[in-house]
C-alpha cells in the first residue's frame, strides 16, 4: 500500500500519482492522509485503484472516476463523483451540494447526508444516500438511481426524466412533473441488490418509488402562454 | 466568487491567537477574492461614554492628528486616534451623531466604515494577504473576526466597494454573491433617509439592515424580513458586539459550511478555509439551510 501526504506533496503530485498507476502497476491501494478540504482530490482515475482518503475533502473529488473504488474518511464538498463513469466513490460523512451531478455509472454512496441538489442531471448513476437529502434532487435526473434512506427535501425530481428514485422517509415536496409510482416486485428486487452493494442495511419495501409522468416531454399547445 | 469567512472563539484563553488563527483562513479564501479583502475584528473595547470608529483615507499619508485635534477644538471633547496604513482607529467621547456630522462638513474625504464599542473594520483592494499584513492584523488579539475575500462583478474595485459595510454600532456585513434589485432598493433606502457611498450591492444590503435595526427590530428579524426584501444569491455573515450570524438565500445558491468544536465556531465559504483551523477535523460540520439564520454570542457562546 501506498500512503501520500496531502498536506505535503499538494494537489498535482497527489493526482498525477494516482492517475500513473494503471492498470498494470502493482499498486493497487492507495491512502491520502490531510487532505485539507482541497478541491478535485482522485479526478480522473481510470483504473481500478483501492483509494482512501483520511480527511474531509473539498469540491469535486472522485470525479469523471472510471474504475477507482474511493472512500472519504470524512465529508465531501460540492460535486463529489460529478460525472463519474464507472466504479465507486463512497462517503463515510455527508456531502455537499450537487452529489453525483451529471454522472453516467458507476455507485455513490453517502452514508451521511446530501445536501441539495444531490444527483442533479444524473445520467445512468446510482445514488445512495444513508440520510436525508436537500432540496432540488434528482433535478433533470435522466438515468439510474437514487435511493434516500431518510428524507428528500423540496422538489424532488423536478423535471425528471427516465431516473428512478426511493425515498424511505418523508418527500418535503415533488417537483414539476414528479409522480409518486407503484413500488412492484421488479423494483424491490433492483433496490435490494443496490443496498445491499451499499452495504445499508434497510428493507426495499419500507420504500416509496417516484419518477417521471412524462408529461414534459413534448410541448403542449396549451401551456404556450406560460412562455 | 468572493469568499467569507467567520472565527468567533468560545474559549477567552485563545483571544490572544485570534488574528494568527484567522490569517490562514483569510488566506484560503484569496482564490475566491483575488481583488480586495476586509476584516472586521471585535478587541479593546471602549470605556462607557466613549465611540470606537474606523475611518479611511485613499491617502495614506493623510495626518490623522488633524482628526482629533479639530474634534477636540469643535466638539470640546476628548479624542484619541491610531493610524494603521489606509485607516485610522479614533475614540471620542463626544455624541456620535456630532462626530459623524463635524467629519462630513470638515473632512469630506475621510470615509467612515464602523463605528461602536469594540468593531473595527479594516479594508483595502490588493491580495487578502497583503491587506491582511498591512493592517498588522497577525498579531492581532481579539473575541471574534469576521473577513471578505472580494472577486468583483457588479461594481468597481476599490477600497470603499470592498467589504465589510457597516450596519449600526457594533454590526457589519460580509457577502458572497449579488443582489439584483439593488437599484431599486438604494432608491427606496435614499427616500428613507440612507446615504450611499458606491454603486455596490453589498452596502444597499447593509444599508437595509442598518434601516431596519434603527426602526427597532431585532438583527435576527431583520436577516429574517430581509429574505422577502433582497432578490438576488446571497450567503451574508453579520458581525455582532458578541458573535456573528449566518443567511444563505432560499435556493442555498452559494455556498457554506459552519463548524463548532469546544473551543471556537467558524463559518467560511468553503471547508478549506476552516480545515486551517486547530481541531478542524474533529469538529462538528454542517452546511447552514436555505432561509434559516443562524447565530453564536453572548456569555454562553450558544447557537440562537
Amino acid at each position: 500500500m501506498r500512503e501520500l501526504d496531502f498536506a505535503e506533496l499538494g494537489l498535482r503530485e497527489i493526482n498525477s500519482q494516482l492517475n500513473s498507476a494503471d492498470a498494470a502497476s502493482e499498486e493497487k491501494h492507495w491512502t491520502i492522509n490531510r487532505p485539507m478540504g482541497q478541491h478535485a482530490i482522485a479526478c480522473g482515475l481510470q483504473s481500478p485503484l483501492d483509494v482512501q482518503i483520511k480527511g474531509h475533502v473539498g469540491f469535486y473529488c472522485g470525479g469523471m472516476n472510471q474504475q477507482a473504488s474511493i472512500t472519504v474518511h470524512g465529508h465531501a464538498g460540492v460535486g463529489v463523483a460529478e460525472n463519474m463513469m464507472s466504479g465507486e466513490v463512497r462517503v463515510t460523512g455527508n456531502a455537499s451540494q450537487a452529489a453525483g451531478a451529471t454522472a453516467h455509472g458507476g455507485l455513490l454512496v453517502i452514508e451521511g447526508d446530501a445536501s441539495s441538489r444531490c444527483g442533479i442531471s444524473m445520467k445512468g448513476v446510482d445514488i445512495v444516500v444513508g440520510g436525508s437529502v436537500g432540496h432540488m434532487s434528482a433535478f433533470m435526473a435522466q438515468r439510474g438511481n437514487l435511493v434516500v434512506c431518510g428524507d428528500a427535501g423540496e422538489a424532488l425530481g423536478d423535471s425528471i426524466y427516465e431516473a428512478r428514485l426511493y425515498v424511505r422517509g418523508s418527500v418535503e415536496s415533488l417537483g414539476a412533473d414528479c409522480v409518486e409510482k407503484e413500488l412492484t416486485a421488479e423494483h424491490i428486487e433492483a433496490l435490494t441488490e443496490l443496498l445491499r452493494r451499499a452495504g445499508i442495511d434497510h428493507a426495499a419495501s419500507e420504500f416509496k418509488r417516484y419518477g417521471s409522468a412524462r408529461t414534459l416531454y413534448n410541448f403542449d399547445i396549451d401551456h404556450a402562454d406560460a412562455y | 466568487m468572493c469568499g467569507i469567512v467567520g472565527l468567533y472563539l468560545k474559549n477567552p484563553a485563545l483571544r490572544p491567537e485570534l488574528g494568527g488563527m484567522f490569517q490562514p483562513m483569510l488566506s484560503e479564501m484569496s482564490s475566491r477574492g483575488p481583488d480586495s479583502a476586509g476584516v472586521a475584528i471585535y478587541r479593546d473595547p471602549v470605556a462607557d461614554g466613549h465611540t470606537k470608529y474606523s475611518l479611511a483615507h485613499d491617502d495614506n499619508q493623510f495626518d490623522w492628528k488633524t482628526i482629533d485635534t479639530g474634534l477636540e477644538q469643535a466638539l470640546n471633547c476628548d479624542a484619541s486616534t491610531r493610524a494603521i496604513d489606509t485607516h485610522c482607529i479614533l475614540v471620542c467621547d463626544a455624541a456620535e451623531a456630532e462626530v459623524v456630522g463635524w467629519l462630513a462638513r470638515e473632512q469630506p474625504d475621510v470615509r467612515l466604515v464602523g463605528s461602536g464599542a469594540s468593531l473595527e473594520i479594516f479594508k483595502e483592494v490588493g491580495a487578502p494577504d497583503d491587506v491582511y499584513r498591512r493592517f498588522d492584523l497577525g498579531q492581532a488579539a481579539g473575541s471574534h473576526m469576521i473577513g471578505h475575500t472580494r472577486m468583483a462583478t457588479e461594481s468597481a474595485v476599490t477600497t470603499a466597494g470592498s467589504h465589510p459595510f457597516a450596519t449600526g454600532a457594533d454590526l457589519c456585513l460580509v457577502h458572497n454573491g449579488s443582489l439584483s434589485n439593488h437599484n431599486r432598493l438604494r432608491e427606496n433606502l435614499q427616500r428613507e433617509g440612507l446615504e450611499f457611498q458606491t454603486e455596490n450591492d453589498t452596502e444597499v444590503a447593509a444599508a437595509y439592515m442598518t434601516w431596519k435595526l434603527r426602526q427597532g427590530v431585532s438583527l435576527h428579524d431583520a436577516l429574517t424580513e430581509s429574505i422577502d426584501d433582497l432578490d438576488g444569491f446571497y450567503t451574508f455573515c453579520v458581525g455582532t458586539s458578541d458573535g456573528f450570524a449566518v443567511l444563505r438565500d432560499p435556493i442555498a445558491c452559494k455556498h457554506a459550511v459552519l463548524a463548532e468544536t469546544d473551543d471556537w465556531v467558524a463559518m467560511a465559504t468553503e471547508y478549506r478555509a476552516i480545515a486551517q483551523l486547530p481541531g478542524a477535523d474533529q469538529a462538528n460540520i454542517w452546511e447552514p439551510k436555505p432561509q434559516t439564520v443562524y447565530s453564536w454570542g453572548g456569555s454562553d457562546g450558544a447557537v440562537h
